[in-house]
């Protein structure tokens, strides 16, 4: 099929150094110093250690995982509309969805701080209500929030993708052979969008549990995520690579193990599978 | 009688008059059965199942049907036929429920269904391109409409089973739709959709992704179906030989208007317009002048025909068909031409004759050549007479022809709708 040319190799090479040298090599020493102490020799008490951070690890999944729930909740329905329009609406949709990644992340965090903040802009608007000003910032709904808003248009945008695709002449069929619009969605349309629910939640999970910024500045560092560990020990000086790089090499696992569960619910009865 | 007879002489008189009465209360009683289950079946095949009354629909301002009636009799095999735009699918989607029209009623067993949507019916559709569920294996893309009904998983089992010996799928229940191939996945759409038991079928072009050894194949297949199920099948296509070798009654579509409706041999010899004449087969239609009563004259001549009822010098169109024209020598001719050109395609030639500037089609087994001086000799009952129409001389003569022949037996060529 795929036939090992020089000229396919060529093509590839680019990809291939760019790879060996900014993600292979850097996981290289990230193992090397998970696995050594500060004088470089071998050692798997950082690996020992890592009980002592399992709030962080626990507190990150949990975070994670609600954020990605509400926004699949969020999402999926949205997604689901998005494809009944005219297709010049669904373009503009797919536009203001698109429109908040074109801006920079963290300063788009960073204004979720104006907005929520006890001298913000909803507080502001309750005061004039008379409403005494809400607790809103530095919150574990806070770093929720900001998870759920910074991810979401990688959830709407698989799901989107995968049911535009959807025949239109399935649905019909499904409700020729006696399906109302309830078991037409959970017996054809639900199953047909699953690789684009399976990659969206993919997409969501595995940013929020790793996140650091966003749980420092909506959740006013009360709120350790795994994240603020890591980067919190990188903070500390070369002395601390050490944990910081077992932590990291923990979650990684754990994020293959959540993607490898993930690819298992993808490919139980059709074997499509998706990351 | 004869059998009371035989009775009389094997036993005795007294056992006789008993096993007599008895046989007459049996014969009594079966004929009644009989007759109830025939004035049953009578009723039954007469009836219409469903019926289109007036029916409109337009989208975006185009006037896709217009004021379609049809009445479609139980059990029957009706084919909608016409080209492309007619709105014989438009037409179908409204049995189906898929499709409100604008005004008109769609009536299914007496009943109106016109906002009956398409789950509550009791039809089913076999899908142009299949619309198989690609999630789902061959055994329980057949069992679908069964578990929507809630049917006990025994009964599901037993059913599909059924439906894949009557299609010939016994063994490929486990396999992926996406890996077979364009006949079997065919055959699961239409245990799909039988499996529900339908009163009526509906088809949408099921076979025109076939190949032709296939396709000849599935009409046949079909066909054996609808006859052992008893079910109604309503068929649509744009291949008139599909037609008329399947149906009961064939309707012949063009501009969201029905042309002609009738068994394919009405269809055939009795076309109505120069549409219908010119859609179905190959037909030569010239103008022509009805003189009187069973006498007609065109291409300058004055022949005896079959027709009559019309006025005099009344002008109409003639239909000859090619395959009821003879070539015989210039003297003997009633019509005199030259050949212009000659092609072979197995069964028989097909002759391109010029009478006067109009080019005849002729269908002959013997071989003739090009610049040939030939005759043309025509029985009255070659000739059929039709009333002028909105198609009259839309159909010209066969000087150029023909994109229709290459697109109809085109197997690749997909309706687009």
């Amino acid at each position: 099929m795929k036939k090992n040319t020089f000229g396919n190799r060529l093509i590839l090479s680019p990809y291939i150094v760019w790879s060996a040298i900014f993600i292979i090599v850097p996981l290289i020493i990230m193992v090397y110093f998970a696995l050594t102490d500060v004088n470089g020799t071998f050692t798997l008490s950082n690996m020992a250690d890592i009980g002592k951070y399992k709030k962080a690890f626990l507190i990150s999944v949990i975070y994670a995982a609600i954020a990605t729930v509400i926004t699949l909740l969020l999402a999926y329905p949205m997604a689901y509309f998005m494809t009944k329009l005219k297709i010049s609406s669904q373009r503009m949709l797919l536009l203001i969805v698109m429109l908040p990644m074109w801006m920079n992340f963290l300063i788009r965090t960073y204004s979720w701080i104006s907005i929520l903040a006890n001298t913000g802009l909803i507080n502001t608007f309750l005061g004039k209500l008379g409403i005494g000003p809400l607790k809103l910032i530095n919150t574990p709904g806070a770093v929720i929030l900001g998870m759920v808003y910074d991810f979401i248009p990688y959830m709407i945008l698989p799901i989107y993708s995968v049911m535009s695709k959807l025949d239109n002449s399935l649905l019909e069929a499904a409700e020729d052979l006696g399906s109302n619009a309830f078991t037409k969605f959970r017996r054809v349309i639900l199953p047909l969008s699953r690789p684009g629910i399976i990659s969206g939640i993919t997409m969501v999970f595995v940013p929020s549990v790793s996140t650091f910024y966003i749980s420092q500045k909506l959740g006013g560092n009360k709120t350790m995520l795994v994240g603020d560990t890591i980067e919190y020990f990188f903070n500390l000086g070369p002395d601390y690579y050490n944990v910081a790089s077992a932590i990291s090499l923990v979650l990684m696992v754990l994020i293959l193990i959540c993607m490898f569960i993930m690819n298992r619910f993808s490919d139980d009865e059709d074997g499509g599978v998706i990351i | 009688m004869y059998i009371l007879f035989w009775f009389d002489v094997c036993l005795g008189d007294g056992k006789t008059v008993a096993l007599n009465r008895l046989f007459k209360l049996y014969c009594f009683a079966y004929s009644r059965r009989c007759l109830l289950s025939q004035r049953g079946m009578l009723f039954m095949e007469n009836e219409n199942i469903v019926q289109l009354n007036n029916i409109s629909v337009a989208f975006d301002g185009e006037q896709i049907l217009n004021g379609l009636s049809l009445d479609i009799k139980n059990k029957e095999f009706i084919t909608l036929l016409g080209p492309s735009g007619c709105g014989k699918t438009t037409t179908l989607r409204l049995i189906a429920g898929f499709l409100e029209p604008d005004c008109g009623d769609v009536i299914f067993e007496g009943k109106r269904i016109n906002d009956v949507p398409a789950y509550k019916r009791q039809v089913n559709t076999i899908f142009q391109r299949y619309a198989l569920f690609p999630h789902l294996n061959v055994y329980e893309n057949i069992a679908f409409g069964l578990r929507i009904k809630k049917m006990p998983e025994k009964d599901i089992k037993e059913k599909v089973n059924e439906m894949l010996k009557l299609v010939n799928l016994v063994g490929l229940e486990k396999r992926n739709i996406a890996t077979l191939s364009g006949g079997q996945q065919q055959r699961v759409a239409i245990a799909r959709a039988i499996a529900n038991r339908p009163k009526v079928l509906l088809l949408d072009e099921p076979l025109a992704a076939l190949d032709l050894k296939l396709r000849k194949d599935m009409q046949k297949e079909l066909k054996n179906i609808q006859q052992t199920l008893g079910i109604t099948f309503i068929f649509v296509t744009h291949d008139q030989e599909e037609a008329l070798t399947m149906s009961d009654r064939v309707v012949v579509m063009d501009g969201g208007k029905i042309q002609q409706v009738g068994t394919p041999q009405d269809i055939y010899n009795e076309p109505q317009n120069a549409f219908v004449a010119d859609f179905i087969g190959e037909s030569n239609i010239v103008d022509g002048k009805m003189l009187k009563d069973y006498c007609v004259e065109f291409s300058g001549q004055v022949f005896e025909c079959l027709d009559k009822g019309f006025e005099v010098n009344e002008q109409v169109d003639v239909v000859v068909r090619p395959e009821d024209v003879d070539i015989v020598p210039v003297d003997k001719g009633m019509l005199r031409g030259v050949v212009t050109s000659v092609s072979f395609l197995g069964v028989h030639y097909e002759i391109i004759v010029d009478i006067g500037g109009f080019k005849w089609m002729i269908q002959t087994t013997d071989e003739h050549f090009v610049d040939d001086n030939v005759g043309l000799f025509i029985e009255p009952d070659a000739i059929h007479i039709m009333k002028k129409s909105e198609y009259s001389g839309l159909y010209g003569d066969y000087s150029s022809y023909s994109e229709e022949i290459d697109r109809l037996s085109d197997v690749d060529y997909i309706e687009e709708e």
